[in-house]
């Protein structure tokens, strides 16, 4: 290979990359679609799609169950995915990776599992004003349940936690700290690794919710030495259905199951059931085993393509749209963390969201307008909603410039 | 078909109604009023009607949201001031018809502008709430008229 090829293919080719989403080269309303609304959910490239549709086509069987062959496949490729997805994100081993539908079961299962158990009427659990209603809702039915509180640490106008307020409401009565790695809404990367450092220190443990992180930055979670963490598969260019509760395993091995049913138990009379070994503890009947695989093969890409060189590309993205969007009289941008991802969530004077991602959609833009499953971030900004544009690793500085001037179109015809 | 183009949607009274809103104002002899809201997309509204006789003698509203719920809100209380109850469900059914492509806005006067929402499916609802609210202060229905329960779906 040559000198000139190596340096090449260190590079990040954006149009190559693009090349593997066939989702991106599509009309809408005969425009081409500019999608920026990576935040919701990510277009899946071709090995994935091929990766589901492999599984269908020749695999499609049970895992753990039969001694014929396609069941035997099934499980290999069940397991490979999830020795994949261990080495991803550095868990120790493949006991500490539970497979779930998504960021939300993920949450709901250390709720139930984890914290109800242990759970006092005076305790607490501790999270951020920008989380997520996935990481809100939970809680607050624990607090209905036990008597527990939710207790909120609060942002500054940027839409940074203000570490000390975190701080300050860490306490003695403190049974779990829950928060996002990167805001939804705002973009926000957290400082989950200060979060984790006060928590451990008075001995709480944290859930990390790495539904946003998961396609933008490189998650190691040792070296954050989070308790918990979750994600889903589809924000990271696999398919719905699927995602990932990694646990440290001297939890999980403390942990009651959290549904009951096939595939999670070692053996079954009407007396007493004895429980499967981790991780199969936790995934009670049978799993989205298509959905694993396709994950599985969405986190090879994302290894292939290079998460570091994808993150400067989109950085390189942010500042662009940051200043383009800046630009523009009577915009405000909402969130304006110092470290933040590609997320440009923003209000137009004069006009409302619901409106301006209609329009865009006649430009074949896709935004998200709303609340973003977000409300409380949008009541500390005073604002009902904003549209919000997201970024992933296919886009491009002309998607953003289509952006801009589809906002300059809305502007002229509501005439502000 | 050709696309309904997005000044099908935002013609010219739409935009100015939802700039300039009339009957923008709470009534304080309202004899009836009730409160609507859209979960999906934070929209809420507040309909009064001063009824006698079984005659809406005036009609207001309150509240926040799109242009098209706006609008909506603001041609809605023009229109309805005057009409008996029984005209004001009429005209509510031929709207809903008009904004979801199965009717052809005849005998809707200026209501006819929302003509375009036929090609905005996700918006009907924006359009739509506002009469779902009036119609829950007409029958006095206690709690918030959403979009999202079922009861607003199968109307």
């Amino acid at each position: 290979m040559s000198a000139l090829r190596v340096v090449k293919s260190a590079e990040f080719d954006l149009l190559e990359v693009r090349r593997d989403f066939p989702a991106l080269h599509q009309k809408v309303h005969g425009k081409p679609l500019v999608y920026l609304d990576n935040a919701a959910t990510t277009q899946k490239p071709k090995p994935v799609i091929d990766a589901v549709d492999r599984f269908y086509r020749f695999d499609s069987s049970n895992v753990h169950r039969a001694v014929h062959v396609l069941s035997d496949r099934a499980t290999k490729a069940y397991e490979d995915a999830r020795t994949t997805v261990k080495q991803y994100i550095n868990a120790r081993n493949e006991r500490e990776i539970i497979f779930v539908r998504g960021t939300t079961e993920a949450i709901n299962l250390v709720m139930n599992s984890f914290v109800r158990p242990r759970v006092e009427a005076d305790n607490e659990i501790l999270i951020s004003a920008l989380e997520h209603h996935s990481n809100i809702v939970p809680w607050q039915l624990l607090a209905e349940q036990t008597g527990a509180r939710l207790v909120v640490a609060p942002i500054d106008d940027r839409g940074e936690l203000i570490l000390e307020e975190f701080q300050r409401r860490l306490g003695p009565r403190t049974a779990l700290v829950a928060v996002a790695h990167i805001s939804n809404a705002l973009g926000t990367i957290m400082p989950v690794r200060e979060i984790v450092q006060m928590a451990h220190a008075r001995g709480v443990p944290v859930l990390i919710d790495g539904a946003q992180a998961i396609a933008h930055l490189p998650v190691d979670v040792r070296e954050l030495d989070c308790d918990f963490y979750a994600f889903s598969g589809h924000k990271v260019f696999g398919p719905t259905g699927i995602g990932v509760l990694y646990g440290r395993e001297s939890l999980l091995e403390q942990m009651p199951p959290y549904q009951g049913g096939g595939d999670m138990i070692r053996s079954v009379t009407f007396e007493k059931t004895i429980y499967n070994e981790l991780p199969y503890k936790f995934e009670a009947g049978t799993p989205h085993i298509a959905g694993a695989i396709g994950l599985g093969a969405a986190l090879d890409y994302v290894s292939r393509v290079g998460l570091v060189r994808a993150a400067a590309h989109e950085r390189e993205l942010l500042d662009y749209g940051t200043a383009l969007l800046g630009s523009v009289p009577g915009l405000r941008l909402i969130g304006t963390a110092r470290e933040k991802v590609g997320v440009l969530s923003f209000v137009l004077d004069g006009v409302h969201p619901h409106d301006v991602g209609t329009v865009l959609d006649r430009d074949g833009i896709a935004v998200r307008t709303g609340h973003h499953c977000a409300q409380p971030v949008m009541e500390r900004f005073g604002v009902p909603a904003t549209t919000r544009a997201s970024l992933a690793l296919y886009n491009s500085k002309s998607e953003l410039d289509a952006l801009a001037h589809g906002i300059r179109r809305v502007q002229k015809l509501f005439a502000v | 078909m050709k696309d309904i183009e997005i000044s099908d949607l935002y013609q010219e009274m739409i935009v100015d109604h939802s700039r300039r809103p009339r009957n923008f104002r709470r009534l304080d002899h309202a004899t009836h009023q009730a409160d609507g809201f859209n979960p999906l997309c934070g929209d809420k509204v507040k309909v009064y009607v001063d009824l006698e006789n079984d005659v809406l003698r005036d009609v207001s509203f309150e509240g926040e949201g799109c242009a098209i719920s706006k609008a909506s809100a603001s041609l809605m209380t023009e229109t309805l001031k005057g009409k008996s109850k029984s005209e004001a469900e009429q005209l509510f059914s031929r709207f809903r018809d008009l904004a979801t492509g199965s009717g052809d806005g005849s005998d809707l006067g200026k209501l006819a502008v929302f003509s375009g929402l036929r090609g905005f499916p996700t918006r009907v609802k924006c359009a739509t709430l506002v009469w779902h609210t009036l119609r829950a202060a007409l029958e006095q229905t206690s709690g918030i008229v959403s979009t999202e329960s079922s009861e607003a779906q199968a109307r």
